[in-house]
């Protein structure tokens, strides 16, 4: 009680870690080097520590490590392959679709769950399921319009109406 | 930010969560997704040195469409309800609700026994649940009781659940098939400012009985719209639609917030109570 082991899949590799009850699957993320994962409104609204769990989007910064027990994590750092970007890390580049970048490995990580889930979105879907997930500087248009391209490779670069 | 010390207590069955319940009081809390309890303990605002993890229990995670309701287990999530396709067929405008809870990340860990365990006042699910006479079953030391959701919530973060309680399911008798319903919602910040629940029957152009129109997230509980002389109403005039709007704004007791004046409040309830009743009307058949 209060500190157990947890063996969870982290970006593909087994591994076992103890922690106590109270930590955060952010500080668990984090404290293992991975730190593309960001804490930002600490609230459950911005989106900017959004990771996989068994595929589902959360906000790892109300949600307890000890979660994570049994389950599959996916965080930012686990999508390129290699050098070779994922490509909706590829399409946020190729669409602006960042400044600063904090809310980039959330939006990235929303993204894969609902491409994951819906292959095939449409406009108002990509907004509706990104909602959540806040930007302060680069505006909404292009963040959709990066998620549609690796939705539908076939209109690359077509403007949203 | 980080939390304070304390224990998770993972529970199989319900009578080992009561136990846990009855041993710590007001020490424990129960604990299934964690959206709004991690929230106030990381903001300091309730600390409990034991959450009772109920997710493990197997009985609690059931989501069943009967012929005359949905059982909503404990732990089933907004995530799970929005994509039952039982339940988008029984009670299409509740799926879309859940559907528009928060926002995803919330919804894929949240439950909806949480949200009423909670009773946060601006949140989508209570107005509608009382609309439909939804009932909270909850099982103690004793036994099993079931609490009408209107009578579970009893005020800002209140609720009838006794301290050795434990919610383990959720159950909204399904209406007849001619009854309407709508769900429409004002929102600016990150929870509702306003929502409009209403469910009624309208036969050859008129009410059939009074309709049900409940007003979340403006008082600190659901507010059920007197409406007893609007029964056999013509559903479709423009004055039983004002009379409705009034008798909205009149009902409630809105305070000043960061979600509008108390004056402001009255003003968008008639506007919503108006679309609710348009949205009704619109899925005449």
């Amino acid at each position: 009680m209060g500190r157990r082991e947890i063996a969870l899949t982290l970006n593909g590799t087994q591994r076992r870690i103890e922690v106590e009850d109270q930590v955060l699957l952010i500080e668990l993320v984090r404290g293992l080097g991975l730190i593309g994962t960001k804490l930002s409104c600490d609230t459950q609204v911005c989106g900017a520590c959004t990771v996989l769990l068994d595929g589902r989007p959360v906000s790892s910064c109300t949600t307890l490590a000890i979660e994570a027990g049994g389950r599959t994590v996916q965080t930012i750092e686990g999508l390129a392959d290699g050098t070779k970007l994922h490509p909706i890390q590829q399409a946020f580049i190729d669409r602006f679709a960042f400044q600063c970048g904090y809310c980039t490995p959330g939006m990235i990580m929303a993204a894969k769950a609902l491409l994951d889930e819906k292959p095939d979105p449409d406009a108002a879907t990509v907004r509706h399921w990104m909602e959540g997930n806040i930007c302060r500087c680069t505006g909404y248009g292009s963040i959709v319009e990066a998620v549609l391209d690796v939705a539908h490779p076939e209109r690359v670069g077509e403007k949203l109406p | 930010m980080v939390l304070r010390r304390f224990d998770v207590h993972k529970v199989t069955s319900v009578a080992e969560a009561v136990a846990l319940r009855q041993r710590y009081g007001e020490d424990a809390a129960v604990y299934a997704g964690g959206t709004e309890l991690l929230l106030a303990m990381k903001l300091g605002v309730a600390r409990w040195p034991h959450l009772i993890d109920i997710k493990p229990i197997a009985a609690l995670r059931t989501l069943a469409v009967t012929k005359d309701l949905v059982r909503i287990g404990a732990t089933v999530t907004h995530w799970d309800l929005e994509r039952d396709p039982a339940v988008a067929n029984v009670l299409p405008v509740f799926a879309r609700l859940e559907a528009n809870v928060a926002n995803v990340r919330v919804r894929a860990a949240g439950t909806l026994a949480g949200n009423l365990a909670f009773a946060e006042p601006h949140a989508d699910p209570p107005a509608l649940l009382v609309a439909l006479g939804a009932r909270v079953i909850l099982e103690g030391p004793t036994g099993t009781r079931n609490l009408l959701v209107s009578d579970l919530l009893t005020g800002m973060y209140q609720t009838a659940i006794a301290p050795d309680e434990v919610i383990v399911a959720i159950e909204i008798p399904l209406p007849a098939r001619d009854v309407r319903m709508a769900y429409v919602k004002f929102q600016v910040l990150e929870r509702p400012s306003v929502g409009v629940a209403a469910v009624a029957t309208v036969r050859d152009g008129k009410f059939v009985g009074p309709p049900a129109i409940v007003i979340g997230s403006v008082d600190e509980v659901p507010r059920a719209v007197p409406a007893a002389e609007l029964a056999g109403a013509l559903a479709g005039d423009p004055r039983t639609a004002e009379a409705l709007a009034e008798a909205a704004s009149a009902a409630v007791d809105p305070s000043d917030d960061l979600a509008g004046s108390a004056e402001y409040k009255r003003h968008v309830v008639g506007v919503f109570v108006r679309r609710a009743l348009g949205q009704l009307m619109a899925g005449a058949a």
